[in-house]
């Protein structure tokens, strides 16, 4: 192989370093529009499914017009805080913040069985990363009506099984209150009784992904403990 | 160069160089490159098949742009310069899916950026590309994606069909009801280890069946 000098390695990996720079600076600049609005569309599809509404890719929009019509943020003691989007509030960063001073978005929607609806996000860690999904309450702030949630990169087959149907449908019907004690939703190795009203099963090989998850219902709804009491029928 | 010396595009050479991944060459069972991701991502058969087509698709671009730049890179940063190739492509492809194939992208998650520490990447633009002209470097990594695609796709088959009963999501062993005769699936099989055992059965299969391909 022929010998390059010095000077043309540095000026070789300069271009290079350079231009693939500014390609990929493009790239992402190009596409960002694209990608936002697929992440905005993608929580809208979620709320409609934890409501119990199967949503396209194309028709979420609309049917989140139809279904979700309220929304409005509170704060930990479970007042309602004006001038703020609950749709454009990341949980992420409100959950770095001390309690007083975090956002609680709620949403309210009425399927077409005429339910009232609540709908709550939670965000937690999994195993390799974030876990998030909605859980929508009945209008007795206490029995759950459905729930959604996702992942950004649990082991497929293990613990990417929590955005699976079977492990969400057994979440329908389960209560997060004794009385008036906030207990939330217990995922149990080895499975849980089928007439326990505060437990399901955890998964099979993700242990770790369902331990993050009931740590994060725990955490993300009982701030809401106070709206939700006070709430209730 | 007249015409008379060029090669046609799908002379036995090259098109050898497409079916030799395939089986005696194959980057996994042969040449036992990119174990980790095989491990990885074949729990299920969705994402071990969106997974093979990343991995074909980079390794070809990828030894095409070094292919067509062997010339010019200089021998001692070659290594960072397969690398930057590799990142950028591999980069590309993950906005791209994220902006107009966002479900395959979420299905992939990690695995995109993983492709990045793929050995048989590297493997190929450092003993191919560096070597080859861009075409016969583009029938080398779609030969070698195929090939690592493949023997993903076959564990992947039987790690799904034992582990969960299914095949693509289809619940196959639900339906033939061999539930309700005592059958259960085998835990086992959605844990690493076992991708390891089968791919180790692979081998043993295609060594067994190839005597060449045995150690002395």
């Amino acid at each position: 192989m022929k010998q390059f000098s010095n000077r043309y390695i540095f000026i070789f990996s300069i271009v290079m370093v350079v231009s693939v720079a500014t390609l990929l600076s493009l790239a992402a600049t190009l596409l960002q529009p694209a990608q936002e609005k697929n992440l905005e569309i993608e929580k809208k599809k979620s709320m409609l499914e934890s409501i119990g509404v199967p949503a396209d890719w194309d028709n979420t929009e609309e049917l989140y017009d139809k279904y979700i019509k309220e929304s409005f943020v509170l704060n930990s003691k479970g007042e309602q805080v004006d001038g703020v989007d609950a749709f454009t509030v990341v949980l992420r960063n409100e959950q770095k913040k001390p309690l007083i001073e975090q956002y609680l978005p709620v949403f309210k929607a009425t399927p077409d069985d005429g339910e009232k609806v609540t709908i709550l996000p939670v965000e937690g860690k999994g195993l390799w990363g974030p876990i998030y999904g909605y859980v929508s309450l009945k209008s007795d702030m206490n029995t759950i009506y459905g729930v959604t949630f996702d992942h950004k990169g649990e082991t497929p087959g293990l613990g990417a099984e929590i955005n699976t149907s079977a492990f969400e449908d057994m979440f329908h019907g389960k209560k997060l209150f004794d009385i008036d004690k906030f207990v939330s939703i217990q995922v149990l190795k080895g499975g849980a009784d089928p007439n326990d009203i505060h437990g399901v099963d955890a998964i099979s090989g993700g242990t770790i992904t369902s331990k993050g998850l009931e740590k994060m219902l725990v955490d993300c709804i009982s701030k809401y403990n106070d709206y939700l009491l006070k709430n209730r029928i | 160069m007249g015409n008379l010396e060029k090669e046609p595009m799908f002379s036995a050479k090259n098109l050898n160089l497409f079916t030799a991944p395939l089986g005696k060459n194959n980057p996994i069972t042969v040449q036992v490159l990119g174990i980790c991701s095989a491990l990885a991502v074949t729990v299920k058969l969705k994402p071990a098949i969106v997974m093979a087509l990343s991995v074909t698709i980079v390794v070809a671009i990828s030894n095409v742009v070094i292919a067509a730049m062997r010339k010019y890179i200089p021998d001692r940063i070659r290594i960072i310069v397969q690398l930057v190739v590799i990142a950028t492509m591999v980069i590309l492809v993950d906005q791209f899916l994220k902006a107009f194939v966002f479900d395959v992208s979420k299905q992939l998650s990690v695995f995109v950026g993983l492709i990045i520490t793929n050995c048989i990447l590297m493997g190929r633009l450092e003993a191919f590309a560096m070597a080859n002209k861009p075409w016969p470097s583009f029938l080398d990594g779609i030969g070698n994606g195929a090939g690592y695609g493949i023997i993903l796709v076959i564990v992947a088959f039987f790690r799904e069909l034992l582990g969960s009963g299914t095949i693509y999501g289809y619940p196959v062993f639900e339906k033939i009801g061999v539930y309700s005769i005592g059958y259960e699936n085998n835990g086992m099989m959605i844990l690493p280890p076992m991708a390891l055992i089968v791919v180790g059965l692979i081998i043993w299969f295609q060594r067994s069946r190839d005597k060449s391909l045995v150690e002395k």
